[in-house]
């Protein structure tokens, strides 16, 4: 007996030192070797159909296998040619006029037409297809009448096909972002016969999507999808500026553990990860030649509070919370100087529109306040309950303003996590008194953090309501006549916005991700937009197992 | 023996349906629903979904329609992954974590099994304590400590095994099946000591003994089909449990297996998933428990007389 446990852990040895041969080249030195990207992205996508999926590892995918009629810069978020090689607008900036480029062709080599896009946005529109964000399209004529069931005919939509390249976009009022929004999967056109032969054109459970059938209008195509492990995709050569694509092709992992990717980074099995774990972060901000990146990031990190509710109905209250805030220390200590203070909604910068400060760090003003309001250094305080969805980063913010408030206001207030549905489910029905929320923007435009506040819009949810707020953002700014006077107004409602104080701004997000040092022509930006025909791969050269 | 078989399987019938309602209605009762998010859904979208996946009906109908289709065995639409049902998830979850489960069982099976063995054959000595304070160790030692524990040193610092992933590359399978089968072979080393232990003391060994066998004849021929017979009825619930329970391991090697889709489907309130899910894993233990039963009834010829008398 002895004998053979003495086989066994010599066999069990003989196998680890096998593995140990075998384990050789690491994922991100083959890569390098033949231009694959291996990418993790978060979690596994919904789906790939652009009209019906939402989330950012869904858009990743997506940018690659597909390309709108206007495209980002990765390095200035400014558009510029994607399928449409130019565009013009017309002298009242009603109509928009698309040019689409004679090379762009879908992955089975049929041209990408104007008449595509009119179909897939007559689909992206249609009420069947339960597109949540059929939104992006409102800024064309009758596109929110038809998405609501108020127009029965599609050919009302202000979407025409001159002929075959040209497609011509009328518009509600002038929209400077609508450009933007054309780099957004929203708006992509999809492949009619190919959606055709799998069913109906608004169902969202045919299989046109799956690797073998999908056809896409993007710099890849899509190779091969492994659900929960891996999606493929290689070059692809029908695209029309496909010389210019470094990448052989990219492998995105849904990787949801982010402890785990950290580790799969370490170990050379990706090239980028999608976020690095907070308690990580010192250690690579000592290394030299960090792998670390970090970047601002068009995101606000707030507490809604629900003025209808006692003691919140009160704006020296609001006000008196949000001024005893200390956000400086918060973002240095507690969110380790990633996320940058803020004092508005808006995250300073969004195309050069600064938003107002309206107040700062203040005790003193806070308790004076709080006094005014009938609670004087806390006394007669009819506690607060903060609501905040189920995550480590969420509690330890949630608990520092708990202490700040204690300390600066001798009030009370209880912490309330809840399941991310249950917050959800709460904060629709305005079951709360103080929430955390977080608003990522889907363009850089100040119009996309404000329209939020409109009377009774759907992200709104804190009873803020203000006609002539609603007449800045819903009348006056889109009329405005210059950038400038556009700014200014949308100024001017931020400012009526934070006056009322519905909100606590908090900080503004940034993103935070390693990054191989092989890895060029992806830089950060504002909206974490990758664009993959920019990247390629460069071994760097203290590794020569690959040579 | 047959008609055991059969009164068992008619008996899980009840079982399994109840497992179904009261998921049906649970699942429907929680706070939140599928197609929240943290955008406001316009209410046309929202009446739109709701119609495609049956939500607008009355409760009652959608319970009989769910039980018609599962007749049928469609377990219905997956409310996340639009395009894809709950069959095909199942059935592209289940292979990985039946494998990773059999993996586990095999290292529980064999680590458990010597060090059980080996424990009981000199009880009270060096050769007991060590494996045994072992085993209380991986008792003691959750996966979600123990997994990350062997990537470091395994993945990062010796850098021979890869730290996640699943048939991707070489060896990516052995670290997940170690850290998933270290509490079962904990388990199944005590479980296998106990039971050596008492058949070591039985008469029969006694006068093998006495015939002048060999020691590890002994053991081997003798006592280790007896020895063994608690280890056998732990190992249906065991095989359950590591297919229901592999989640963790799942997560911590990105593993694309049932559990990690089990539990982000009740986080998704994604309707269909869970009750398939659920339904899926009761039915696979109520199976298990039957076959461990069946093999412990062959094992053990007493239990099997009283099965036998029993027709």
């Amino acid at each position: 007996m002895p004998f053979n446990t003495l086989k066994f852990f010599i066999i069990i040895l003989f196998s680890c030192l096998l593995m140990a041969c075998i384990g050789g080249e690491s994922k991100v030195t083959t890569g390098n070797r033949d231009g694959i990207l291996h990418l993790g992205n978060g979690t596994e996508p919904q789906g790939l159909d652009p009209h019906v999926v939402t989330g950012v590892p869904e858009s990743r995918i997506l940018r690659a296998l597909f390309e709108g009629l206007a495209v980002k810069n990765p390095y200035t978020l400014e558009s510029e040619p994607g399928v449409a090689e130019r565009w013009e607008y017309s002298e009242d900036g009603l109509v928009l006029t698309f040019y689409i480029n004679p090379a762009a062709r879908w992955s089975n080599g049929d041209p990408v037409t104007a008449h595509d896009y009119v179909w897939s946005w007559q689909r992206a529109l249609n009420p069947n297809m339960g597109n949540l964000y059929a939104y992006m399209l409102f800024p064309m004529v009758n596109a929110e009448a038809y998405a609501t069931g108020k127009l029965e005919n599609p050919d009302d939509l202000g979407v025409k096909a001159l002929d075959d390249l040209t497609l011509q976009v009328s518009l509600n009022a002038p929209t400077p972002y609508f450009l933007q929004l054309m780099d957004h999967y929203s708006t992509y056109a999809v492949h009619r016969a190919t959606l055709e032969k799998f069913g109906k054109a608004t169902d969202r459970f045919t299989k046109w999507t799956r690797a073998k059938n999908i056809v896409s209008n993007g710099p890849f195509k899509l190779t091969e999808w492994l659900l929960n492990r891996r999606i493929v995709v290689e070059k692809s050569e029908t695209y029309w500026d496909a010389d210019k694509v470094k990448l052989n092709g990219i492998v995105f992992y849904p990787t949801e553990n982010i402890v785990s990717e950290e580790r799969m980074f370490r170990a050379g099995q990706l090239h980028l990860t999608n976020d690095t774990p907070l308690e990580k972060i010192p250690g690579y901000r000592e290394m030299e030649n960090t792998p670390f990146m970090q970047a601002p990031y068009l995101g606000t990190y707030y507490y809604m509070l629900n003025t209808q509710r006692a003691p919140m109905d009160d704006v020296r209250v609001r006000k008196a919370l949000s001024m005893a805030v200390d956000r400086e220390k918060l973002t240095r200590t507690v969110m380790q100087g990633l996320v940058f203070p803020a004092y508005a909604i808006t995250p300073p910068g969004t195309l050069g529109y600064q938003p107002p400060k309206l107040f700062n760090y203040d005790v003193e003003k806070a308790k004076a306040l709080l006094a005014e309001a009938g609670y004087p250094n806390g006394e007669g305080w009819p506690g607060l309950e903060l609501v905040y969805n189920t995550s480590e980063s969420h509690r330890k913010v949630a608990v520092a303003i708990q202490q700040m408030w204690k300390d600066a206001l001798n009030i009370e207030v209880t912490l309330a996590n809840q399941e991310w549905k249950v917050y959800l489910d709460s904060l629709t029905q305005m079951e709360y008194q103080v929430a955390r929320r977080g608003w990522i923007g889907d363009y850089v435009d100040p119009n996309n953090f404000l329209d939020m506040f409109l009377t009774g819009g759907g992200n709104n949810k804190t009873g803020y309501a203000d006609p002539l707020y609603d007449e800045l953002i819903l009348t006056k700014a889109p009329q405005a006549k210059s950038k400038q006077e556009r700014f200014a107004l949308f100024y001017q409602a931020e400012t009526m916005l934070m006056e009322e104080m519905p909100i606590i701004p908090i900080y503004t997000y940034s993103t935070k991700r390693l990054v191989d040092p092989a890895v060029k022509g992806l830089p950060s930006n504002l909206m974490d937009s990758f664009n993959f025909k920019y990247v390629w791969l460069q071994a760097v050269n203290n590794s020569k197992e690959g040579e | 023996m047959l008609r055991f078989i059969f009164l068992r399987l008619l008996q899980a019938i009840p079982v399994i349906l109840v497992v179904i309602t009261v998921t049906f209605f649970l699942v429907r009762a929680a706070p939140g629903g599928p197609f929240d998010s943290d955008k406001a859904v316009m209410p046309e979208v929202k009446a739109a979904l709701e119609a495609q996946y049956r939500l607008d009906l009355p409760i009652s109908q959608q319970y009989f329609a769910y039980l018609g289709d599962l007749a049928k065995g469609d377990l219905g639409p997956s409310f996340k992954y639009p395009g894809r049902d709950v069959n095909e998830l199942i059935s592209a979850g289940l292979p990985v974590t039946a494998e990773l489960g059999a993996y586990a069982l095999l290292v529980a099976l064999i680590l458990g099994g010597l060090a059980g063995i080996m424990a009981a054959l000199k009880p009270n000595t060096a050769q007991d304590y060590i494996p045994m304070s072992f085993a209380m160790i991986g008792i003691c030692m959750p996966t979600f400590l123990l997994g990350p524990l062997l990537v470091l040193v395994f993945g990062i610092y010796l850098e021979w095994l890869p730290v996640a992933g699943w048939g991707d590359i070489p060896g990516d399978k052995i670290l997940p099946s170690l850290t998933l089968g270290a509490a079962y072979a904990a388990y199944i080393a005590r479980l296998g000591r106990a039971g050596m232990l008492e058949v070591m003391s039985q008469d029969y060994i006694r006068t093998a003994r006495a015939k002048g066998l060999p020691e590890w004849r002994i053991v081997v021929k003798h006592a280790l089909r007896g020895g063994m017979i608690p280890v056998v009825a732990f190992l249906g619930p065991a095989f359950a449990g590591l297919l229901a329970g592999s989640f963790v391991v799942e997560t911590i090697f990105q593993i694309p297996g049932l559990g990690r889709f089990y539990v982000q489907a009740a986080f998704n309130r994604d309707y269909t998933m869970i009750l398939g899910t659920t339904v899926f894993l009761s039915t696979l233990i109520i199976l298990f428990n039957l076959l461990a039963d069946i093999l412990a009834a062959w094992m053990n010829p007493r239990l099997r007389a009283q099965l036998g008398e029993s027709k």
